[in-house]
């Protein structure tokens, strides 16, 4: 299936993340006109309940995580560079020992009684987010034999338009697994890859508290027709 | 004129997204009545089904956001949505988005009515697609207000999928 025109993305089969084997289709995409995409209006995510409390997953429970508390911040753009504003962004994440608390994660490491790794938040009239949370833990997985996934954190945009809806994983710098990580390895061009790794940010850390990362984010497609959330 | 920015890449939702991602009443976006009840499927390219795939729903001003269970079962409700007037985009349809752990990029499909034939044969979207394949693209009706709609990943009568 040629993907060329949307470079920096990965391709559905990418066998070495054996996921894919089965569940990439194998047909070409049917390629809609681009000049339809303005008549396409993108989801309207308004019933997803976004409460004031849901940006701190520090706070959720009655006790703090344990953890290295993180503070990750940063601007939602189009590709234009103009900011998308009060758009929906949610965030999961492992707890600092690589443990969801998902049912479905067997991995034999400890939950977190005050950490559900969990967030939402809007972005404000700057097309600016800001989480505070604790930094997820590396984890192994069946992939192949010994992997391990970087460090992550999951998120989900949705943007003002059809083509514009994203989900993602933001990595931290310097982590030595993500060159091993097949499905950070599935983006062909390092140039993509870059992309998704957070940056260390003194602005944004706050003094004897958290250290900041910042990571911006650019939704595809151009925030032409402003509309409500 | 200002340089396009490439826009940040996509990776997997994973296996792990289910107590982040639904919530309450996620599944049902019929704010009225008469509501139709959808219910699909979601198949991987062996026909096993993908116990940890996320469908979301648009129609309008309608979203619902459903997990599949351990069957690879999904569910919603929604208002059928109105005949549109321009032609060539007349057929009622939903927008459906898939998201499951081994899919780097979500899927982008439609789901079509079964009893707007004449719409159907002029809509410009469906038209598009090869003949024979766009019945992969229309529900079929079960007893009561309930259509079906499975949606094949791969092999045998894959879906239609829609690049953007």
């Amino acid at each position: 299936m040629s993907d060329s025109h949307r470079d920096s993305e990965p391709p559905y089969l990418h066998p070495d993340y054996r996921s894919t084997v089965r569940r990439a289709p194998a047909r070409e995409l049917v390629r809609l006109p681009p000049e339809w995409f303005h008549e396409l209006p993108g989801p309207v995510f308004g019933r997803v309940p976004v409460l004031p409390g849901d940006a701190d997953l520090t706070r959720q429970h009655e006790g703090q995580p344990l953890g290295e508390r993180i503070v990750v911040s940063g601007r939602v753009v189009d590709s234009d560079g103009d900011p998308v504003r009060h758009t929906l962004v949610e965030v999961w994440q492992a707890n600092a020992a690589g443990r969801y608390v998902d049912p479905e994660d067997g991995h034999r490491a400890p939950l977190d009684p005050n950490f559900t790794g969990a967030g939402r938040c809007l972005t404000d009239g700057d097309g600016r987010y800001r989480f505070v949370t604790v930094k997820p833990g590396a984890y192994p997985w069946r992939n192949h034999e010994n992997a391990w996934r970087p460090a992550h954190i999951h998120f989900s945009l949705f943007g003002p338009s059809l083509d514009s809806r994203l989900v993602t994983q933001m990595y931290f710098p310097g982590d030595p697994l993500m060159p091993l990580d097949p499905i950070l390895q599935s983006i062909p061009d390092q140039r993509g890859r870059d992309l998704l790794v957070a940056a260390l940010d003194l602005a944004i850390t706050e003094p004897e508290w958290a250290l900041g990362y910042r990571w911006d984010i650019t939704l595809r497609g151009r925030n032409a027709t402003p509309r409500e959330p | 004129m200002s340089e396009r920015r490439i826009p940040t890449p996509s990776q997997t939702v994973g296996p792990f997204f289910g107590y982040a991602l639904p919530f309450e009443g996620g599944h049902d976006a019929a704010r009225e009545q008469p509501a139709v009840r959808i219910e699909g499927q979601l198949l991987d390219g062996a026909g096993e089904q993908v116990p940890d795939g996320l469908v979301e729903m648009w129609a309008g001003q309608q979203f619902a956001r459903c997990r599949t269970d351990a069957e690879g079962l999904f569910h919603f409700t929604v208002v059928k949505p109105a005949r549109g007037s321009a032609p060539g985009i007349a057929a009622p349809h939903l927008d459906l988005t898939i998201f499951a752990r081994g899919l780097l990029r979500h899927l982008v499909t439609r789901m079509y009515f079964p009893d707007e034939e004449a719409a159907n044969a002029s809509d410009r979207v469906l038209n598009l697609v090869d003949a024979a394949r766009r019945h992969t693209l229309i529900a079929q009706s079960e007893q009561g207000a309930v259509l079906r709609f499975d949606i094949r990943l791969q092999g045998e009568a894959e879906t239609v999928f829609f690049a953007l």
